[in-house]
């Protein structure tokens, strides 16, 4: 289903919830349609469920670019050749040191839901997460879904500093803060990779999957974590 | 294409004001980073000044907030000053906006303060070469970029080259500001979550007058009017434009600008035009505006002819009116 978002973006939506097979998906209609090279396509944003794209309402309008845009989403999301149409994701793994000095509601969230800090740390670590979206600030992947024993609230009144690198759960979600920015996802560690930077952007890209790896004290530092 | 040549000294800041950036049409191509798109934020006044000056149409101006704003000139150049209605000097002698102005190396140009609009645009010939992120020299302050913030006294500003205007000054067309002076309605699209809203609250949305709020910046500007009865839920995060308009749980919407966030989960019942969008951004805080269906083909013909109008006509030799080509 394509709309109009105003004058210079359409709106592709694939579902109405989130789904871990659509980030798949929508990855692979942002591909054809990358490759058709339109040079009135300004930007494709991936989000969990919808493929916004930006494009120059002077060169094209709404009515031609649907029609331009129609078969790429019908040829990647026809049921059959299934496979050859999902491309490849990437499987990106994140070192993150889990303590209470870098996650200062670790224990918090071990508590909430009966656990041990150590089993809490487990289960982060366990299941490769889909990124289903880029947003919030440059380079914040919102990754999901994590499981339900380690879900959690976001916090009633956010912090107004989170540092950077920061591993957050917001209830099913979770994310690492690249920069220091206000916050009120609940703080379970860090991350010392370089999630954001201006010659390389964001090292995290919707579709993409991603490990946690838990580290230890001497490997964050070594890897450049701050404390 | 024009901005590339030799870059003279331009203009060093002596007072900024509450806040002035640098900004061009933005960027683009960098939405899917969760970076903003960033820009001016009053089209019209903005492509104006730097029509002025036969510019790039996307060459770098100044945007300043409720003016206040003082400068230098380090070299000889020509500038242009449109938008919101304020006194301006050069060497302490009044001269007009809306129209080209000549400086020499020590002059001082000064911005009062700016009267019933929000926003004043100071374009150079060349255009203002200041430092580029991601393909635009447009200033996103909330993303905390090193050296990506406000102008602050002192701030050199270098201009690209462009050929040089000699004799008549060139003045703009009464139509280049009248639309400033008229009634804010705001055209709006119907889109994203509009078949989920109540027929009442939709109703509400273009029968209500909305107060322009405090909380207003580049992200986004907060309305306040009669509360929408029973907005819908909180989506699945997707996809936002500046322009769009989110309705949270307290019903009362929240117009998206340049430099908002690339996701969000707030319905939104429709999306403002990109011309609209700087109607609105010039508006005072306690303003009143008001919301006007529109359609998207409309809106696209609208910004297609002004496009076209900025590209496609040239100053009569009086500097006092454009003709097509």
């Amino acid at each position: 289903m394509m709309e109009a978002a105003g004058e210079d973006a359409l709106l592709i939506r694939f579902g109405d919830t989130i789904d871990s097979a659509l980030p798949a998906k929508i990855a692979a209609v942002r591909q054809r349609i990358e490759a058709l090279e339109l040079p009135w396509v300004i930007d494709l944003v991936p989000s969990y469920t919808t493929l916004l794209v930006l494009y120059d309402p002077v060169a094209i309008n709404v009515f031609e670019a649907k029609e331009q845009l129609r078969p790429a989403v019908a040829e990647a999301t026809s049921a059959k050749d299934k496979s050859a149409n999902v491309p490849e994701s990437r499987l990106i793994e994140l070192p993150v040191y889990y303590s209470q000095e870098t996650g200062p509601d670790l224990a918090w969230v071990a508590e909430q839901n009966g656990l041990s800090v150590q089993q809490v740390i487990d289960r982060h670590t366990a299941d490769a997460y889909q990124v289903y979206a880029i947003g919030f600030a440059p380079g914040f992947g919102f990754m999901g879904q994590v499981d339900p024993s380690i879900a959690c609230p976001r916090k009633d009144t956010p912090r107004t500093k989170v540092p950077a690198g920061s591993v957050g759960i917001a209830n099913r979600q979770t994310a690492v803060y690249p920069k220091a920015s206000p916050g009120g996802w609940q703080l379970i560690g860090r991350c010392p990779t370089v999630l954001f930077d201006e010659a390389n952007l964001s090292l995290l890209k919707a579709g993409d999957r991603v490990r946690f790896v838990s580290i230890s004290r001497e490997e964050y530092l070594a890897q450049g974590g701050e404390l | 294409m024009k901005g590339l040549g030799a870059i003279s000294p331009g203009l060093r800041v002596i007072d900024p004001g509450i806040k002035a950036t640098i900004q061009d049409l933005g960027r683009k191509g960098i939405r899917h980073h969760g970076l903003a798109r960033g820009g001016v934020l009053d089209l019209r006044s903005a492509a104006w000044a730097n029509k002025l000056l036969d510019n790039d149409r996307n060459a770098a101006c100044v945007e300043i907030v409720l003016g206040g704003f003082r400068v230098e000139a380090l070299s000889a150049c020509e500038v242009s000053i449109t938008g919101a209605r304020a006194d301006v000097t050069v060497n302490g002698k009044p001269v007009e906006m809306w129209q080209s102005l000549q400086l020499q190396p020590g002059d001082q140009l000064a911005i009062g303060h700016a009267r019933h609009h929000r926003l004043i645009y100071l374009a150079i010939r060349g255009g203002f070469e200041t430092k580029a992120w991601f393909g635009s020299r447009s200033v996103v302050e909330r993303e905390g970029l090193e050296g990506c913030g406000p102008l602050q006294p002192e701030d050199e500003l270098a201009a690209g080259s462009g050929e040089a205007q000699k004799g008549i000054p060139r003045l703009a067309p009464p139509q280049a500001w009248q639309w400033l002076e008229r009634p804010p309605v705001l055209g709006l699209i119907p889109g994203y979550q509009y078949s989920q809203f109540q027929p009442a609250d939709l109703l509400r949305l273009v029968t209500t007058e909305y107060a322009v709020s405090d909380e207003s910046d580049r992200m986004g500007y907060r309305l306040a009017g009669t509360p929408m009865a029973d907005p819908p839920p909180g989506i699945v995060s997707e996809g936002i434009v500046p322009g769009a308009v989110q309705v949270p749980g307290d019903g009362q919407p929240i117009a998206l600008l340049t430099d908002c966030q690339t996701i969000g989960g707030y319905p939104k019942p429709g999306v403002i035009t990109s011309l609209d969008c700087g109607l609105l951004a010039q508006q005072l805080p306690g303003a009143r505006v008001r919301f006007e269906w529109t359609d998207v083909l409309s809106a696209q013909n609208q910004r297609r002819l002004f496009e076209r109008h900025y590209h496609q006509t040239v100053w009569s030799e009086d500097g006092r009116s454009l003709h097509w080509r």
